[in-house]
């Protein structure tokens, strides 16, 4: 078993969450005294041919009374090799994973708009149509409706088609494949057709790309049964997340973020697969968890560094895994903390915050000592105006804020 | 109705291995292969290609199999009239008596490696990809022993073993799913075809055509073929088509028109299609002569026609008279046609016919019998088969209160 490191506290941010640098290893050892949470994946990597995923928490529920067992076993040995890293950036870490799943097994290919000889509109895709050929890169015409279910019917013979929407707000074409086809055959099949395929492209605010163009997807696919969504904030699990979906037999939707392409980070050298139910612990804290994911992270890890200053202890989490929701990982969390804050991209009717204040309310109520707090962006559509746009979306003045009134 | 001309040939050629559909069959199919040749009741019409011959090569082996594979079909789209009107059956239920030769003669011209792929008037189909009765009258009334469970219904016939691949109530959303079958073949490199049906009402869908763009631009094995049966829905098809010769739609794609009602036309036609589909060779396009050569795809127009209404709650007589009903079935019915091929060749006399018939009617009362006693699915069955290896989830009811359960 190997062991990951994960959300290593950092140190510096720059004002501009475009670019995002994690500590590199040098400073590790000068950390000792600070907590670091590692999580086992208890997954064989490098050479393993099992499509097996790793042990799943079986009961996604944090029980009460229950002591926490170890899914958070600081051990203190770990591959020696997981030490060479490389540094990539958000696209390049994607493109990794992809590439790797591709040449491990060749049932794996891509399609999508511009994917292929153009390289991809956000060049994840740069340079696999020429090692994997035009057929395995395949560059469609612009009918994501048609193509996706094209997807969808290849993946019920047993290929596993990777579906590239150029931007998420496309998809909405292809919502009837996505949501029966896609979601439900292994249903109404009785369990005869399994589809796995994996869609993926950027959603969420841009910078001035208009309303159409800055949708938030994950609140319309959420209640679509059958189907996994996973959301990607870091080069690490980006490509761990990238890789996990591709090897997950579900079909799986994997949210990537229009700002978030160019970050930067070192990651490791040696193969590594995420656990696509997991969530992660960004910065372990005391006094109120914060929940997030994608590019709203970055805005409360610039929040928390103003909170960290003012006293207080945040502990911030990114959900990932969007369906299902890792209610243990958040669970654990508000037996400590007994205040919880989402910050979310979606809007505030019918997104992500609203079903995931429905379930912590739900399973945790009893250990909350305030009312769960969820910042969303506003119900409109997205304005042009760079200062409307702003207005939009949650920004960290806010979540310093609202921390400030949970902590009251 | 043309009647046939008795030649024998010094080519044995063989036909395929034939379908057998019912596993309780007591009378011995004629094993003689001897070949007849029956010239089709109208000549096919090509759309940029030269259509096949009019004349088929049968043999009595091969009529008395599309005898029994229709007649077991038409009594069990009776019977299951009978079963919805004893509200048995629920829901929606699209009857397919009328259309039976496209059925058979499509099964005729291909091998069980072939893929078909159609919409919600699949209860032949699936009995002629090796679907059981028992399966069909189970799935029917939701029983355990349908062929998806007891989950899909009428809607949802599948048989991964038998190459059917549904099955699906969004009318047109199947022909994508076709297509990424049919890309699925060509990137495995397997010699076979896939069959996507659709009918005359989801001939004016978009993405068939964005589907069909496709499978002909990336040369796919994949067959079009139109079930026109005159009316979609309750709408006549002059009154939804600006154009209703629906084998031109295609435009670059070549076109057949094939009379439905004629088993053995069915059966040329998909021969003819399927031998085009998988033609080697280079592929030259924009050729302005050979227009044959430019694509592979192709698509059939199967003139046929449904006695029953759209579906159970259709009468079927609001728009379109009782004598335009009659009259088809007088002078086109599929099953009188090839019964009086049977008689007129003297390979079977009338009371072998009619008793063979009266055995179906037994095996379909029987089949019945047994799937009203196969039991209703249990309950835990709801939370079964949404995800491949229900993985750790938790699963809520729909008032998030009381039906909660966490998946294994």
């Amino acid at each position: 078993m190997a062991a990951t490191i994960q959300g290593i506290g950092a140190t510096a941010y720059s004002v501009n969450s475009d670019r995002f640098q994690l500590p590199s290893l040098r400073s590790f050892s000068e950390s000792k005294g600070r907590f670091f949470a590692l999580r086992s994946e208890g997954k064989v990597i490098g050479g393993s041919r099992g499509r097996n995923v790793s042990p799943l928490v079986t009961n996604a529920v944090a029980a009460k009374g229950e002591s926490a067992t170890a899914s958070t076993s600081a051990k203190p040995g770990f591959n020696v090799l997981f030490l060479l890293r490389h540094e990539v950036l958000l696209f390049e870490a994607l493109r990794e994973g992809l590439d790797e799943e591709m040449m491990r097994d060749p049932s794996v290919c891509v399609m999508g708009e511009d994917v292929g000889h153009y390289g991809g509109s956000y060049k994840v895709t740069k340079g696999l149509a020429e090692k994997y050929g035009d057929l395995r890169v395949l560059d469609t015409p612009i009918a994501e409706n048609s193509f996706t279910g094209m997807g969808i019917g290849a993946a019920m013979t047993g290929l596993r088609p990777v579906i590239e929407g150029m931007n998420m707000g496309f998809l909405l074409l292809a919502f009837n494949q996505i949501s029966n086809n896609c979601g439900m055959l292994h249903y109404t099949s009785g369990g005869q057709f399994k589809i796995p395929v994996v869609i993926r492209g950027p959603g969420g605010v841009g910078r001035q790309l208009g309303a159409e163009h800055s949708q938030r997807l994950e609140s319309y696919f959420q209640s679509i049964p059958g189907i996994q969504m996973v959301a990607c904030s870091t080069p690490y699990n980006a490509k761990g997340l990238m890789k996990a979906a591709i090897r997950c037999e579900n079909p799986v939707i994997l949210f990537e973020h229009v700002l978030l392409y160019n970050l930067k980070e070192r990651i490791p050298d040696e193969e590594y697969v995420l656990s696509l139910e997991e969530a992660e612990m960004v910065r372990p804290g005391e006094h109120v968890t914060i929940l997030t994911y994608s590019r709203m992270r970055y805005h409360v890890m610039q929040a928390a560094k103003t909170l960290v200053n003012k006293g207080y202890d945040p502990e911030v989490i990114d959900i990932r895994s969007l369906k299902p929701f890792d209610l243990y990982t958040i669970g654990n969390s508000v037996k400590k903390t007994h205040r919880v804050l989402i910050v979310e991209e979606c809007m505030r009717t019918g997104g992500i915050g609203a079903s995931l204040t429905a379930a912590i309310t739900e399973n945790f109520h009893d250990y909350l000592d305030a009312p769960i707090v969820c910042l969303s962006s506003q119900d409109v559509p997205t304005p042009y105006a760079g200062t409307l746009e702003e207005w939009t979306v949650v920004q960290p003045a806010q979540i310093v804020t609202a921390v400030e009134q949970l902590c009251k | 109705m043309a009647l046939s001309h008795v030649a024998t040939t010094s080519r044995s050629q063989l036909l395929k291995p034939l379908t057998i559909i019912s596993s309780s069959l007591r009378h011995p199919i004629s094993t003689d292969t001897t070949p007849i040749t029956v010239e089709t009741s109208v000549p096919f019409t090509g759309h940029k290609c030269e259509p096949p011959s009019r004349t088929v090569e049968t043999n009595p082996q091969e009529l008395l199999t599309f005898f029994k594979d229709m007649a077991l079909m038409r009594r069990m789209e009776i019977a299951a009239d009978s079963l919805y009107k004893a509200k048995l059956i629920r829901g929606f239920c699209h009857l397919y008596d009328g259309q039976e030769a496209v059925a058979v003669g499509m099964e005729a011209a291909l091998t069980k490696k072939d893929c078909i792929i159609t919409a919600y008037r699949d209860h032949c189909i699936f009995l002629g990809r090796g679907g059981t009765l028992l399966e069909s009258f189970a799935e029917l009334m939701g029983r355990k022993d349908g062929c998806s469970r007891g989950k899909g219904g009428s809607m949802h016939f599948y048989k991964k073993e038998g190459g059917f691949y549904g099955g699906h109530g969004i009318v047109g959303a199947q022909v994508p799913l076709g297509c990424g079958l049919a890309f699925a073949q060509k990137y495995s490199k397997d010699e076979n075809v896939t069959f996507a049906l659709y009918g005359d009402g989801a001939a004016n869908q978009g993405q068939l055509f964005e589907a069909l763009n496709m499978a002909a631009l990336w040369d796919l094995p994949a067959i079009l073929v139109c079930e026109n049966n005159h009316y979609g829905m309750g709408t006549a098809e002059w009154r939804a088509a600006k154009s209703p010769a629906y084998y031109k739609r295609g435009d670059y794609v070549p076109g057949l028109k094939v009379d439905g009602m004629d088993a053995l036309a069915v059966k040329q036609a998909c021969k003819f299609a399927k031998e085009h589909a998988l033609k080697n060779g280079p592929i030259v396009n924009f050729s302005p002569v050979d227009t044959l050569e430019t694509t592979l795809v192709e698509l059939l127009e199967m003139d046929t026609y449904r006695y029953h209404g759209h579906s159970m709650s259709d009468p079927g007589s609001t728009y379109r008279t009782r004598d335009e009903i009659s009259g088809v079935r007088q002078e086109r019915d599929p099953i009188e046609r090839i019964r009086k091929l049977i008689l007129a060749h003297d390979l079977a006399t009338e009371k072998e016919l009619k008793d063979i018939e009266k055995e179906f009617r037994k095996d379909v009362d029987e089949a019945i019998a047994a799937a009203k006693e196969s039991p209703m699915p249990d309950p835990s069955e709801l939370f079964t088969n949404i995800y491949v290896k229900d993985c750790g989830l938790e699963v809520y009811g729909v008032d998030r209160k009381e039906v909660k359960t966490m998946l294994p």
